[in-house]
């Protein structure tokens, strides 16, 4: 019975790569419930934007990347992060607005990044980092280099004009880019089917001579197996591919929106039974990988990894205001310059008291 | 009544007098509007005068545009004034040229509305105030109210209007209250191009649009403890900009601050200043002084937040220098 378990789950192949995933959807899972908390709590400000339910789309995907390739995500990338193996105390002070942070506080939860992990971004106008993720496969073919991009978006993004140029570029110029749409169903308030007159999503690849494909985005076997094959392909043969996994957030759109309004309470109650840390972990133990105690262990773990990620975020310093001006641009000599052509502080218009009429 | 409950009332009356006129936008219909202000509509008045969008802004407004140039009056809304550089080939190149570009034949009665400003922590993509690159554009026309009333008075305007007119709304406005007329006819209609004198004085003159009105008006309160009396000028409009009721107020008080939240270079105290100085060189006691968002991406971190926003402090601060300058103060 194992056996038949372990033909459909590679990932149960190897208990450490089982455990391994297993702990970071776990670690998705309770670093967001925290998250949640933590936003009440009115630590966390802005849009806040939780991955509750996506957890296997992220991991599953994520996994198979190699030190070569590089990652792009939008404004729900919290998970994203996670799964590439960000600091989650770096992550939380980002959340927090911390010095520590990930981006130094200047970019709060949309806009993560993990430089020394090749993560280039949480990205806020829908579609809008789809070109630029193009662009970075471009330049690892230009350079001849080994690595694939993997460029997630949602199902909402897919309407825009970015989306269907990105394509289009991809496709023509052979680029090793896979596009992960994390079909979590809406966009917002708006359901597929109000939003795209194709809803099974993945056929849309066709029109740019792509290959494109659906996987349960609630079983993380299923995208890890369909990732691992679609990133290989792009990598050697410079064929890209879109990659829909289809999933669920449990929560709304952000922590401001219940969610409940455009969604009844049997379809919610649905795709929670079909709870992608459950599904692992019931696979694993029945294929005798992990054990119930094994999960929770590696439950209480986590637990406190996430306290201990929060109290390091919450006792961070903030950002001093003397660095507002920093990094604006890359080139530090002019920037002196332009500071001074800011009418406000530190410089301004105004250096000194005179009188005019003299 | 609330900014918010003033622009719905405004929509449902325009869609109740006009068949032309139709609204379109992303979550403006089952999910009532990102931010409220079309709730109820959609139940009124069905999917068809209240059209649910995907996240297709270069392809709603360009739709837009020609529905426009057949007739209709589509109020099109951004769900916030960040998204609509996606759509700004639409709007730039193409409604504001129309009617020109093509002799006077065709014209382009539509109205896009959106909100902007910052403060609410939402960072560098989704707190800019970007009404200037408008602004700039002959062909379109840009509004900004700042109270219910205008809210209220400025909307029905602009979707009477043949041109395309961009109205700026701003996140923290609609929460504000004020009266605005009971009846539903056309008294409470307010002109575009006409700025509005929204407190008295004959001391300085302070110059804003949008919720920066509100910010000069706490400042001309504080500033009146010191015995100083701030006239306030709304301009509502920034094109076109009401450049005489400026003027004449600036000839009274010699001294003048344009506050706005976006950032000052190339903005709109730039565009004040320099009209100022050349109609009232003469007058002025120093030169036009100006106050805007620091010249930063937004950043996320409150205390960073905070010091990149243009509030009543520093607009207080501004104003007592320039005062100094005058040696009122
Ligand atoms: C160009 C643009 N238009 C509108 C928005 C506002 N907005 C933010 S998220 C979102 C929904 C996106 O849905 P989807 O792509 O399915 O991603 P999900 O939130 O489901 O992860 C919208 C409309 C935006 N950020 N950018
Ligand atoms: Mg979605």
């Amino acid at each position: 019975m194992s056996s038949s378990v372990e033909q459909h789950s590679p990932l149960l192949r190897d208990a450490a790569a089982a455990r391994r995933i297993l702990r970071q959807m776990v670690l998705i899972r309770r670093f967001e419930e925290r998250t949640e908390e933590q936003y009440t709590r009115a630590r966390i400000g802005g849009y806040c934007h939780l991955a509750i339910g996506e957890e296997a789309a992220n991991v599953g995907a994520i996994e198979p990347l190699t030190d070569a390739d590089y990652l792009f995500g939008s404004y729900r990338d919290h998970g994203t992060a996670l799964a590439v193996g960000s600091d989650p105390a770096a992550v939380m002070g980002e959340l927090f607005g911390k010095a520590t942070g990930v981006a130094g506080g200047y970019g709060g939860s949309m806009h993560l990044v993990d430089v020394e992990r090749r993560f280039l971004g949480g990205w806020g106008i829908v579609g809008g980092h789809l070109p630029i993720a193009v662009g970075a496969a471009l330049a690892l073919d230009y350079r001849e280099a080994d690595g694939v991009v993997l460029c997630q978006l949602g199902d909402g993004a897919m309407n825009t004009g970015a989306f269907h140029e990105a394509l289009n570029l991809a496709a023509l110029w052979k680029l090793p880019i896979v596009f992960q749409v994390i079909n979590n169903q809406y966009g917002m308030g708006t359901s597929v089917a109000m939003a795209s007159a194709e809803t099974e999503l993945w056929k849309r690849a066709a029109a740019y001579e792509m290959h494109g494909e659906r996987v349960d985005g609630n079983d993380v076997d299923a995208v890890y197996e369909a990732a691992s094959r679609l990133l290989q392909i792009a990598r050697e043969q410079r064929r890209p591919a879109l990659l829909e996994t289809l999933t669920y957030r449990f929560r709304g759109h952000s922590v401001a929106d219940a969610g409940k309004v455009y969604r009844t309470p049997e379809e919610i109650a649905a795709w929670k039974a079909r709870d992608p840390i459950e599904l692992f972990a019931a696979r694993a133990i029945e294929a005798g990988v992990l054990t119930a105690d094994d999960v929770a262990v590696l439950r209480r773990d986590v637990d406190t990894q996430v306290s201990d990620a929060i109290k390091e975020a919450a006792s961070a310093p903030s950002p001093d205001v003397a660095h507002l001006y920093d990094n604006v641009y890359g080139d530090a000599g002019t920037g002196e310059q332009f500071a001074r052509m800011d009418t406000a502080a530190p410089f301004g218009e105004r250096r000194e008291t005179r009188n005019w009429r003299t | 009544m609330t900014y918010r409950e003033a622009l719905r009332r405004a929509l449902d009356e325009e869609l109740e007098r006009d068949d032309n006129v139709f609204l379109m936008g992303e979550e403006i219909g089952r999910f009532e509007g990102s931010y409220k202000v079309t709730a109820g509509l959609w139940k009124k008045w069905g999917g068809k005068r209240v059209r649910e969008t995907p996240i297709s802004e270069e392809g709603f407004v360009g739709a837009g545009i020609g529905a426009a140039m057949l007739g209709l009056r589509p109020v099109v809304e951004i769900m916030t004034v960040n998204f609509i550089l996606v759509a700004m080939d639409m709007v730039v190149n193409h409604a504001a040229k129309i009617s020109q570009m093509f002799g006077g034949k065709i014209n382009v009665p539509m109205v896009i509305r959106t909100p902007g400003g910052a403060g609410a922590q939402l960072t560098a993509q989704h707190s800019q105030s970007l009404e200037v690159m408008f602004a700039h554009t002959p062909g379109l026309k840009v509004v900004a109210p700042s109270s219910p009333a205008d809210a209220y008075g400025l909307l029905k305007t602009a979707i009477r209007d043949d041109d395309p007119v961009l109205f700026m709304e701003n996140l923290i406005l609609y929460n504000q209250t004020g009266p605005i007329p009971d009846d539903d006819g056309d008294e409470g209609l307010v002109p575009i191009g006409r700025a509005n004198v929204v407190r008295p004085g004959d001391d300085l003159t302070m110059v804003a649009h949008s919720y920066t009105v509100r910010r000069c008006l706490t400042v001309a309160d504080r500033l009146s403890q010191l015995g100083v009396q701030a006239e306030v000028i709304d301009l509502r409009s920034l094109r076109p900009l009401d450049v005489d009721t400026v003027v004449d107020s600036v000839r009274r008080t010699g001294r003048c601050l344009v506050a706005e939240e976006g950032w000052s270079t190339f903005g709109v105290g730039a565009e004040v200043a320099a009209r100022v100085h050349r109609a009232c060189f003469d007058d002025l006691d120093a030169p036009v002084e100006r106050v805007g968002g620091a010249e930063v991406p937004m950043p996320y971190a409150k205390p960073l937040e905070m010091a990149a926003m243009p509030l009543e402090d520093k607009i207080e601060a501004a104003a007592r220098g320039l005062l100094r300058d005058c040696g009122v103060l």
